[in-house]
């Protein structure tokens, strides 16, 4: 099988090194190594169970790995700087989105809390419902408060665990609109998909995962070229590539 | 932790079922438990139908012991309706009017003065099993008490009648002799035999001397067994060891002891199974709460609001039943350590369910048995089962905070402070096991 082929990257932010989780007798995860420059936008691909939100989850900090270390400067400033976005919106719905934001600024320990909150409703288009209760939020709109709180403390990095799956079209293409000023400013985004659209239109680069092992880590032309398609058929090349490969 | 105890409070404030719970939960139990302590049982509405003719007397000697007062008695035993006809009787228990009809008959005197037959009273309940079996019992008591209290009549007039016997007595009547009594014959009778020449009529008379004295002897005897013909057996109660609760203020600590764990024990479970079920549990641990401050968060939360309730529940309970408030420390460290135990338990469950309500009925499956097994009196169930029931009941914190707060409110024993440090013991135990099942969660 062939091997990946790590990105040079000359001064990340984030060094993820031979990294490997298991659960039990089931390896989710098996020496993944790769590393994430200033202002990249990471797709993380590959089929159900790959290991994707295993990777994310570890990167964030909420899981610990079995082996393997994530490394750079964003973790040695601590959990603020990573922002999470997990899969499952992960929020207090009986709590306003102003709550919520306020408690995890406060959390996290941000300067000036209040700015924070105004901010990022300004940012998520969130400010009119600001004071409404997120069990009354639609699921779109609870993703983006999901979203705001991995940025509540202006994050080097940002791990977006499928931050479109619950998104209509116009609100998924304002989310990347959205992220790709972010990544623009400089803040890195690692995102797990299986919009593979997205990763062809927004990722500067893909990682492809499958059974835990890293597959492919370039951009996402390389991996239509590797997978033998057309430019305009990034699914049917990343299919083929995984079929390639046994998967 | 300070900024998610204030996320707590408000999520809670906006649970108005759950606060409407905790809210009402303390005064409808502190009410009705200070209303049923504090009103004794009442006596049972019965309907008695006396039969008897007016002044009819049951002669024992010469004394006549009024049939009245039998009726006497038992009217102080219950709540006495008069009825003038056992078909009326039929009737109002029937209706529900009494619980019970008791028909005194007419030949209750003739059948009490043969001394041959027993007297009969008729008795007419209502009602289903359960109704029958208590009313059945009140009545048997009452009419066991006017039994005694009939019989002690009889008995006094019987003794009355052998004193005159044995002591003999004035007839009342004008230059009539005194009758004499049986116990001075025999004295009598030694100065007559002792005046009297050996031979012939002085060894008949020596007999009827002896007999005289084996008789009043006997009949002294007689009197005196009399007494204990109406009750043989009395009873006497010692205490051989610990301090005697009232049953009425155990009542109030089992009351107040369940309550604490019932309200703790919910709180603090579905805290900690809610952060994972908004899946915020994760997103908390990863480094901006750890792990021990979550879970202490949680118990705080717990302990705080089910002391409040346990606190609101005394006081409400101590406006009926009297309770000493100069013990208010020992009430506040018993129910704290108390609070403190079952909260750990509680984030113990929280950390091993996924979500609140599973949280909830493990929690609710979990206290109810082990406040029933810690209530299990030692005579109630076979010794092997009994051991195995102190070994379940000292594993988890209620026969803890029970046997703490009764020493506490009572100043029953064990004394307060071997159950606290159980408490305290208990507390870090669950706390441990939380804490490991929440890692494992990761």
């Amino acid at each position: 099988m062939e091997g990946p082929r790590p990105t040079a990257v000359a001064e990340p932010v984030l060094s993820v090194s031979g990294l490997a989780k298991r659960y039990g007798e089931r390896e989710a995860l098996r020496d993944v190594s790769f590393d994430v420059g200033p202002g990249e936008l990471v797709a993380v691909v590959g089929p159900n169970g790959a290991g994707k939100t295993t990777l994310l989850s570890i990167i964030a900090g909420a899981q610990s790995a079995s082996a393997g270390s994530v490394s750079g400067p964003a973790v040695a400033a601590g959990a603020g700087q990573i922002g999470w976005a997990p899969q499952q919106p992960a929020l207090y719905s009986k709590l306003t989105v102003r709550e919520n934001l306020r408690l995890f600024a406060r959390l996290e320990e941000v300067a000036d809390a209040d700015a924070a909150v105004a901010q990022m409703l300004e940012q998520t288009g969130l400010g009119e419902r600001a004071d409404e209760r997120v069990q009354s939020l639609s699921g779109g709109n609870r993703q983006r408060v999901n979203v705001a709180l991995g940025l509540l403390a202006d994050p080097h990095v940002l791990a977006l665990d499928e931050p479109s799956s619950a998104l209509d079209p116009g609100q998924r293409a304002r989310l990347w609109q959205f992220v790709g000023a972010l990544a623009a400013h400089g803040t890195s985004v690692l995102f797990s998909t299986h919009h593979l659209g997205e990763v062809r239109r927004y990722a500067t680069r893909a990682i492809v995962l499958a059974d835990g092992e890293l597959l492919f880590d370039g951009a996402p032309a390389a991996l239509v070229a590797r997978g033998g398609a057309t430019d305009d058929d990034f699914e049917g090349a990343f299919v083929a590539f995984l079929g390639a490969r046994g998967h | 932790m300070k900024a998610l105890l204030l996320k707590d409070l408000l999520i809670l404030r906006r649970s108005r079922l759950l606060v409407g719970v905790l809210v009402v939960y303390p005064i409808a139990i502190a009410l009705l438990i200070g209303l049923a302590i504090s009103r004794a049982p009442g006596k049972p509405k019965v309907a008695i139908v006396d039969e008897t003719p007016p002044g009819q007397t049951v002669q024992v000697g010469s004394e006549r012991v009024p049939v009245s007062r039998y009726a006497e008695q038992l009217f102080d035993q219950v709540q006495s309706v008069k009825v003038p006809t056992r078909s009326k009787a039929f009737g109002d228990v029937k209706s529900g009017k009494v619980l019970a009809a008791v028909v005194i008959p007419a030949n209750v005197a003739a059948r009490v003065g043969s001394g041959l037959k027993q007297a009969q009273l008729e008795v007419l309940y209502n009602g289903n099993a359960l109704e029958q079996s208590l009313v059945q019992s009140q009545v048997e008591a009452a009419l066991a008490q006017a039994n005694i209290g009939f019989s002690e009549q009889i008995q006094r007039a019987a003794s009355q009648a052998i004193g005159a016997l044995l002591s003999g007595r004035n007839l009342g009547v004008l230059g009539a002799p005194d009758l004499i009594g049986l116990g001075q014959i025999p004295g009598e009778l030694h100065g007559i035999v002792a005046r009297m020449a050996p031979g012939g009529d002085r060894a008949a008379l020596e007999r009827v001397e002896s007999f005289a004295r084996f008789a009043s002897q006997n009949l002294n005897l007689a009197k005196n067994v009399l007494s204990t013909i109406g009750q043989p057996i009395r009873v006497k109660t010692t205490l051989i060891s610990g301090r005697r609760t009232p049953l009425n203020t155990f009542a109030v600590v089992v009351a107040v002891s369940v309550s604490l764990m019932f309200v703790c024990v919910l709180l603090a479970s579905g805290g900690v199974a809610l952060e994972r079920e908004e899946h915020t549990l994760a997103r908390l641990v990863r480094g901006l709460v750890s792990h021990s401050a979550l879970l202490a968060e949680k118990a705080l939360l717990a302990a705080g609001c089910s002391l409040v309730l346990a606190l609101a529940m005394l006081a409400g309970i101590a406006a009926f039943v009297a309770l000493d408030w100069s013990r208010f420390g020992l009430w506040l460290a018993a129910l704290a350590l108390g609070a403190a135990g079952f909260a750990a338990l509680g984030v113990a469950i929280g950390a091993l369910a996924r979500e609140v309500r599973a949280a909830s009925l493990l929690a609710f499956l979990l206290s109810l048995p082990l406040a029933f097994l810690a209530l299990v009196p030692s005579g109630a169930v076979g010794g092997g089962v009994y051991d195995a029931i102190g070994v379940v009941s000292f594993a988890f914190p209620f026969k803890a905070a029970l046997q703490a707060l009764d020493a506490a409110v009572n100043g029953a024993s064990p004394s307060i402070g071997l159950p606290l440090v159980h408490l305290a013991v208990l507390t870090l135990v669950f706390g441990a096991l939380a804490r490991a099942g929440l890692r494992q969660a990761d």
